[in-house]
């Protein structure tokens, strides 16, 4: 069933009768050419370009749970392709343009709304790292704008000028960032891969990965044996326990994010704006609530939820920059478990078993990576070489120490990325 | 309208305010909600997605539509809920989400519209053409969508936090928290007792029960003087304790009474934490409404929060009342508007064999199957087996049962059980740990089981406490049994509200169902339902029980949606309280900061200190200007400048060496007593971390400098090292760097300030390049050092803090006596630039000692952290970008730090990137500008020409490849 | 959550540093080779239960602690002094 508004109207004057499922609920067979372990965004994404873009379709998608219920429904929903180095350049960039097309593409309103981001900057040589990055960004051939104070002022007058603990020096604007209704790119990719056959499998938990004579043969799972010639981990949140079932030990410690919402509101910030001094990110749904977040808790954990003290961190870098919101209520917090990698950049590579494929490591970027890292891993998985736009996320990078993007220079510690 | 009955109103205290410009009147005791019911005011405000008109529904929190926006201006609060509002004097209140007005509001023409605006339907529409998102469709749903509106104005109100500490935290006065708070109170514990109501008891004051043979609520204050005599029992009324987080910690959200909010510098809301060994949760139950045609209409609302509006406020929010139930509460609902005078028109049971012998009109086995009156409830329509029934009536109050308040025991991931006998989800043991619940909140309804449940948590609590249960009589009260037959929707077409804030329909969960959204968080996110500032507390247990119908599924394979904090909603405001302005993050002062100041100049934020950017003098126009004369000042004469921001970790013990040997690339047990080196300090990974001078003061006693970014996190280095790695070593450190007053005074007139200040001159022999030392500065024991950050022959002076500004004072005037004086950071930054003295900028977490050209500092001798990891082949080699001098060499004489690196010719992009410009300045005494950058194997580079350009900046140049020594590479002036 | 630090007492998390898990306790000689050095520095277990992490006291004593702590449930069952672990008395 195609959706337009045309549909809409017609189903509206005859009783919504029409609807029918968004995708499927099928059986798992016994085999398949490629098996995707995991039914977030990344894992429906990379099959719908499995069957999109390389013309296979034999697939399932285990998901434990229910499709989208990890990270791609738990973010703050920002888009952007704003980063420095190289590897990260060009797989965002290729990220963004795939999002761009993406609601035409799978025929369904993600809400991709390219309202702007703009990241604060609070010294000189903060301004001055944003102008590399601001270049790097043009390099890359994507758009990005140095602002100065008076330029911030024009855009966001609401910020606090004047009292300010770290005065705003500037900011660097990035117009084709901004958010996406964030279930929505699960629900549309698991549309668009179910209408061109592939199988979403809800409820059916991987729990071995077969392997013989160094090759995969398929997966264990809560509900019997299923063969594969291909199998991609894309588990983000669980990557360190479904790769040790394939004898991996992965660079990852999972961390806590909270993000959090507040009462709905009507129109008062139109753009992503983030907090240099504090790590405070800000923008406001479609629905009015405001969605903003910070930074880890920075403990290791699994449990999806937070505690106060970040959450009043966070609250507090509000303050200090938007004294205006603070008549605004936070009415709901939560939390998702970041794969934390030890340069703050992901993994998209090959492992040591033939046709085991491991996509992880976003930290707290996966969102926006959606269509990218599904467009690439889908690449590799299909033709076994990596995406020009994912060359760099290897594996052995930390081993060899080539090629490591550490964003914030912050080193090897899982946690401070 | 007001009752002819006492309630809990003082009606000695009239009150005025208004909502939507008009005035009103009302009685201290009152909320908002009860005095507009008693205004006969019946629409308060529109819905979230169709504008439909909507009244007040319950009488506490979880209240759905009567959301106001109190106040003005400035203190103007959205989103507010009526029904928690306490009424004050010359109270402001506005409806919200329509226009032009709450009567006549135009977007209501989107219930018109509503078989196009079903669930989700605008994942389906608006996709083309795809521009027109930003333009047109999103547009045009921000504004229709929102609820109330932000002033924009900044907060302008004093908000706090706190802590707090008890044996136990009790949630909720009711009558198992009264109970619970004596007994625990009694037996000598630290108590807090929380209720987010203004005073305690509970549905204690919504009811008509004894206690005691006396009336509930009396029971309860006395139980509560009761307890404020203790002195061991903190009672937190207006206080709603909002999360449940790990170990015991507790948010709450603390109200203060209006009155006292108005008092000058009081705080309107305080938002604690409290650590509690123990909790009894006993926050009650919420009552769930039935889902049947237009059920939402003004007019309808819970049975539970007509008794109270009855019992407590002495207001009825209807002439001709009906009652519609599916348990035993419609029948008590019908007996208390009786007692009260009210007219009740119709009593209807949904349970076929109920009876009733009230003398009302009574329907067994009967369903109310719409409502009538588009701005008001007019009428109902009742399905009985005989047929339809309508009924003319101003005022429905139904109950569909009690849903336990089990939210926070869910905070920490527990999930809830379904009981079938209370057709409700019950809280699961243990699933906040340390945490007991009771009464309503685990099922317990009659006010016996409330009282006996909160004694019995009491005494387990106590027992694990170590203390001794005290003897406590259980009152008597009313244990009328829980029956009831559940029933969620009533069949019918049209829509039935689940959700009345967002304005989720029965249809529009079965339609989910329908479209494959059949896991219940699929559902709530497709439909929006539970998403709303009431979090589905009105509507959870309904909408998952209408979608496991759809989908054949039982409830308890259906389960929940999670609750998560905070239970209700927090103003950024008090969760961030303290933190607006410069309350962020601390500010820290040098002993010279004052001084600066006076003398002009501008601070700026170095980490978390205050440095001064230059010092103008008359006839400066530009920073610049200031700048060019401070560094001129340095190189010709002599300059000043406070370096006390810099880390400064004393380091003592028989083994200080082998640790800063461990520490540091470089050796420093080889160093000489008397004597500085400058030290590398790498992260485990290879990466530069730090680097800084470190002075053997003694056989056994160094001073480690840090940089002023890096001081707190090398530290917390040094101690992981010592603990974790080395604890055999025999050493200890601490810092000094606020015990400290640092100057540096730099420049070929150097010497002569210092010998005018020291009690014993120094001259090159004595105190040599590099040569550290006690001093005496006019009878002050101080430090000195002979490093130099300008190249330029100089020293670091230091004393105790407290003769901080009197030495800076004192340096500045000598150095301007010989042509010198202060100088700031820009000029700082340009001297270092011109003797490629890096700072973080180039040592930006990314470096490695092999890019900066300090891999022959890695000793071969020794290990040290991070040597086996800056071996790794990705750490050094021809590929990575090595730290350059630039200058430019183009028509455009600047350069600019951000700025990237091309070879002559090539374009700009990505796959070209040759490096990039970290730090910049225009050097005066070389007479044109200096970078300082990162070059793809740069040093191999020298004398090469380059492409720089920086986009943003719209700046573009040729610039050479050099040494980054730019200025007396031979060091002969720092030596001399 | 709250951290019983064994010099004082339980005291919130907001006054403790995260560092990671104990194995950086562990560090490898010098010429151990690339494969130990990536485990000690990079690669994890990352468990989802029971774990035993580093963290550091900074606003309060200065101690490092090893804390018996499950990633899922966030309980905390231990903690003891790095020193101690590491020096073989705890």
């Amino acid at each position: 069933m195609r959706f337009s508004g045309l549909r809409v109207l017609t189903e509206g004057l005859t009783g919504n009768k029409g609807w029918r499922p968004h995708w499927r609920d099928p059986a798992p067979k016994s085999d398949y050419d490629i098996i995707i372990i995991g039914g977030g965004g990344h894992g429906l994404s990379t099959a719908f370009y499995l069957a999109k873009e390389h013309g296979l379709t034999n697939i399932a998608v285990l998901e434990k749970g229910y499709i989208g219920g990890g990270n791609v429904g738990r973010n703050t929903t920002i888009v952007r392709a704003n980063y420095n180095l190289p590897g990260n350049s060009e797989f965002y960039s290729h990220s963004l343009k795939l999002w761009e097309g993406l609601e035409q593409e799978v025929n369904y309103n993600a809400m991709m709304s390219q309202r702007g981001v703009l990241n604060l900057c609070h010294s000189d040589g903060q301004r001055d790292a944003f102008a590399r990055r601001a270049n790097s960004m043009i390099n890359q051939g994507d758009d990005a704008v140095l602002l100065d104070r008076e330029g911030v002022r024009k855009l966001v007058p609401y910020l606090d000028f004047d009292n300010i603990r770290f005065p705003i020096y500037g900011g660097l604007l990035h117009p084709r960032g901004g958010t996406a209704r964030h279930d929505a790119v699960a629900w549309g990719y698991a549309r668009g891969a179910d209408s061109r056959g592939v199988d979403i499998i809800q409820n059916c938990e991987v729990t071995g990965i077969d392997v013989e004579n160094g090759r995969v043969t398929g997966v264990q799972t809560s509900r019997g044996a299923i063969r594969a010639r291909k199998v991609g981990i894309v588990v983000a949140g669980r990557s360190s326990q479904v790769a040790a079932m394939a004898g991996m030990r992965l660079p990852i410690e999972s961390h806590i994010l909270q993000a959090f919402v507040t009462e709905g509101l009507k129109p008062v910030i139109d753009h992503v704006v983030t907090f240099g001094m504090g790590h405070f990110y800000i923008s406001q749904s479609d629905k009015g609530g405001l969605v903003f977040g910070g930074d880890l808790d920075f403990y290791a954990s699994y449990a999806q939820r937070g505690n106060l003290p970040m959450a009043e961190h966070v609250m507090e870098a509000a303050m200090t920059l938007m004294p205006m919101i603070g008549k605004a209520r936070v009415l709901r917090s939560w939390g998702g478990i970041m794969d934390m990698s030890p340069d703050g950049s992901p993994v998209i590579d090959r492992t040591h078993i033939d046709g085991l494929y491991l996509n992880c490591g976003w930290c707290y970027g996966g969102f926006k990576a959606v269509p990218g890292s599904g467009n690439c891993f889908a690449h590799l998985i299909a033709q076994d070489r990596p995406h020009p736009a994912a060359a760099r996320y290897r594996l052995d990078r930390f081993r060899t120490g080539i090629g490591l993007m550490d964003e914030e220079g912050t080193g090897a510690q899982h946690n401070l990325h | 309208m007001r009752l002819d009955k006492p309630g809990q109103i003082d009606r000695s205290q009239a009150l005025r305010f208004t909502f939507d410009g008009r005035e009103y009147g009302g009685f201290q005791g009152d909320t908002l909600a009860s005095a507009l019911i008693a205004n006969d005011v019946r629409v308060v405000g529109r819905s979230f997605k169709y504008h439909r008109p909507r009244g007040v529904f319950s009488a506490g929190s979880e209240e759905p539509n009567a959301l106001v926006t109190i106040g003005q201006g400035a203190a103007s609060e959205p989103n507010l809920r009526a029904t928690t509002t306490e009424l004050c004097e010359g109270l402001v209140a506005q409806s919200q989400n329509r226009w032009p007005s709450l009567e006549y509001d135009l977007l209501a023409l989107n219930d018109l519209f509503a078989p196009f605006l079903g669930a989700g339907f605008y994942y389906k529409t608006f996709m083309w053409p795809a521009k027109f998102w930003e333009r047109l469709y999103e547009p045009m749903i921000r504004r229709a969508a929102g609820l109330g509106a932000l002033s924009g104005a900044p907060n302008a109100d004093h908000y706090e936090k706190a802590y707090a500490h008890c044996d136990v935290l009790v949630i909720g006065a009711g009558p198992a928290g009264l109970m619970a708070a004596l007994a625990a109170g009694r037996a000598g514990l630290d108590v807090i007792l929380a209720d987010e109501d203004v005073r305690t008891g509970g549905r204690l004051n919504a009811e008509t029960v004894e206690v005691d043979g006396r009336p509930g609520a009396d029971w309860a204050q006395a139980v509560t003087d009761d307890l404020y005599a203790m002195g061991n029992v903190r009672i937190m009324t207006r206080t709603t304790v909002t999360g449940a987080y790990d170990g015991g910690t507790y948010g709450a959200l603390e109200r203060l009474s209006p009155d006292v909010a108005a008092r000058t510098g009081a705080p309107r809301e305080c938002f604690w934490r409290i650590a509690a060994r123990r909790t009894i949760l006993a926050a009650g139950a919420l009552e769930r409404p039935v889902a049947f045609q237009n059920n939402d209409r003004p007019g309808v609302m819970m049975a539970g929060a007509l008794r109270a509006y009855v019992n407590r406020w002495a207001v009825s929010p209807g002439k001709t009342v009906t009652v519609f139930g599916n348990n035993d509460d419609a029948h008590r609902t019908a007996a208390d508007l009786l007692a009260a005078g009210v007219h009740v028109a119709a009593l209807i049971d949904a349970r076929p064999e109920a009876s009733t012998d009230l003398p009302v009109r009574f329907y067994a086995g009967a369903q109310v199957t719409n409502a009538h009156g588009r701005g008001g409830l007019e009428a109902i329509s009742i399905a009985t087996l005989s047929g339809i029934d309508k009924v003319q009536t101003d005022c429905l109050a139904m109950s569909g049962g009690w849903n336990p308040t089990l939210h926070l025991t869910c905070h920490m991931n527990g999930r809830p059980d379904w009981s079938p006998a209370l057709a409700a989800f019950v809280p699961r043991d243990g699933a906040v740990p340390g945490l007991v619940a009771a009464g309503a909140c685990r099922g317990d309804f009659s006010t016996h089981a409330c009282l006996s449940g909160g004694l019995e948590a009491a005494r387990a609590v106590i027992r694990e406490l170590g203390k001794r249960a005290r003897k406590i009589d259980l009152p008597q009260a009313e244990d009328a049994p829980y029956r009831i037959s559940p029933l969620w929707a009533v069949p019918g077409k049209g829509r039935a509200w689940l959700d009345f804030q967002n304005d989720v329909t029965v249809k529009d969960v079965k339609l989910a169902a329908t479209e494959n959204y059949s896991s219940v968080e699929h559902m709530k996110r497709y439909t929006t339902q539970g998403m709303a500032p009431d979090q589905g507390k009105n509507s959870n247990v309904n909408a998952l029980a209408v979608l496991a119908d759809a989908t054949g599924r039982g409830i308890p394979e259906t389960g929940t949606t999670t609750y998560r904090p905070p239970f209700v909603p927090v103003p950024i405001a008090a969760m961030g309280a303290g933190a607006q302005g410069a309350g962020f993050a601390p500010q820290r002062f040098t002993t010279s900061h004052q001084v600066s100041v006076d003398m002009g100049a501008p601070m700026i934020e170095a980490g978390l200190w205050y440095r001064p950017s230059y010092f103008p003098r008359e006839g400066e126009k530009t920073w610049r200007q200031s700048c060019d004369r401070e560094v001129g000042m340095v190189r010709r004469a002599v300059g000043v400048c406070d370096v006390s921001t810099l880390g400064k970790i004393d380091v003592q013990g028989p083994d200080a060496p082998a640790f800063l040997d461990f520490l540091y690339t470089n050796m420093f047990s080889s160093l000489k007593v008397g004597r500085t080196r400058y030290g590398l300090m790498l992260r485990e990974d290879g990466h530069v971390m730090d680097d800084g001078t470190t002075a053997r003061l003694g056989e056994h006693h160094f001073l480690m400098t840090t940089t002023t970014a890096a001081a707190g996190q090398v530290m917390k280095h040094m101690e992981f090292v010592h603990q974790c790695l080395v604890p055999q070593m025999d050493v200890s450190f601490i810092s000094v760097t606020e015990q400290w007053a640092q100057f540096a005074v730099a420049g070929p007139k150097s010497r002569e300030v210092l010998n005018g200040i020291l009690d014993d001159p120094i001259d090159d022999d004595g105190f040599p390049f590099m040569a550290c030392g006690p001093v005496s500065v006019m009878g002050v024991a101080g430090r000195l050092f002979r490093i130099s950050f300008s190249g330029e022959h100089a020293y670091e002076v230091a004393v105790p803090a407290r003769y901080g500004e009197s030495l800076f004072r004192l340096l500045v005037q000598r150095a301007e006596e010989l042509d010198g004086g202060a100088y700031g950071m820009e000029a700082l930054n340009v001297l270092r630039i011109e003797k490629g003295f890096i700072t973080h900028s180039e040592i930006h977490g990314r470096t490695t000692a092999f890019d900066i050209g300090m891999e022959r500092m890695v000793s071969a001798k020794k290990d040290c952290i991070g040597k086996a990891m800056a071996a790794r082949p990705g750490l050094s080699g021809p590929e990575r970008e090595q730290l350059v001098g630039l200058v430019p060499t183009g028509a455009v004489k600047k350069l600019t730090a951000g700025a990237h690196l091309f070879d002559a010719g090539a374009a700009p992009v990505r796959e070209n990137d040759q490096g990039y410009i970290t730090s910049v300045g225009f050097s005066p005494t070389l007479g044109h500008f200096l970078g300082l950058g990162f070059l793809k194997d740069g040093r191999a580079r020298h004398g090469e020409e380059i492409r720089m350009v920086d986009h943003v900046r719209q700046i573009e140049t040729t610039c050479q490849v050099v040494d980054p020594v730019f200025f007396d590479p031979e060091g002969g002036r720092a030596r001399g | 959550m709250r951290i019983p630090c064994p010099l004082c007492g339980s005291r919130d998390i907001r006054e403790f540093d995260y560092m990671g898990h104990a194995q950086a306790l562990d560090r490898p000689e010098p010429e151990a080779g690339a494969q130990a050095w990536d485990d000690y520095v990079h690669n994890r277990d990352n468990p989802a239960g029971p774990t035993r992490d580093l963290w550091f006291h900074g606003l309060g004593c200065g101690a490092w602690l090893v804390v018996d702590r499950d990633t899922v449930s966030h309980e905390i069952t231990a903690a003891a002094l790095a020193r101690d672990v590491k020096g073989g008395a705890a």
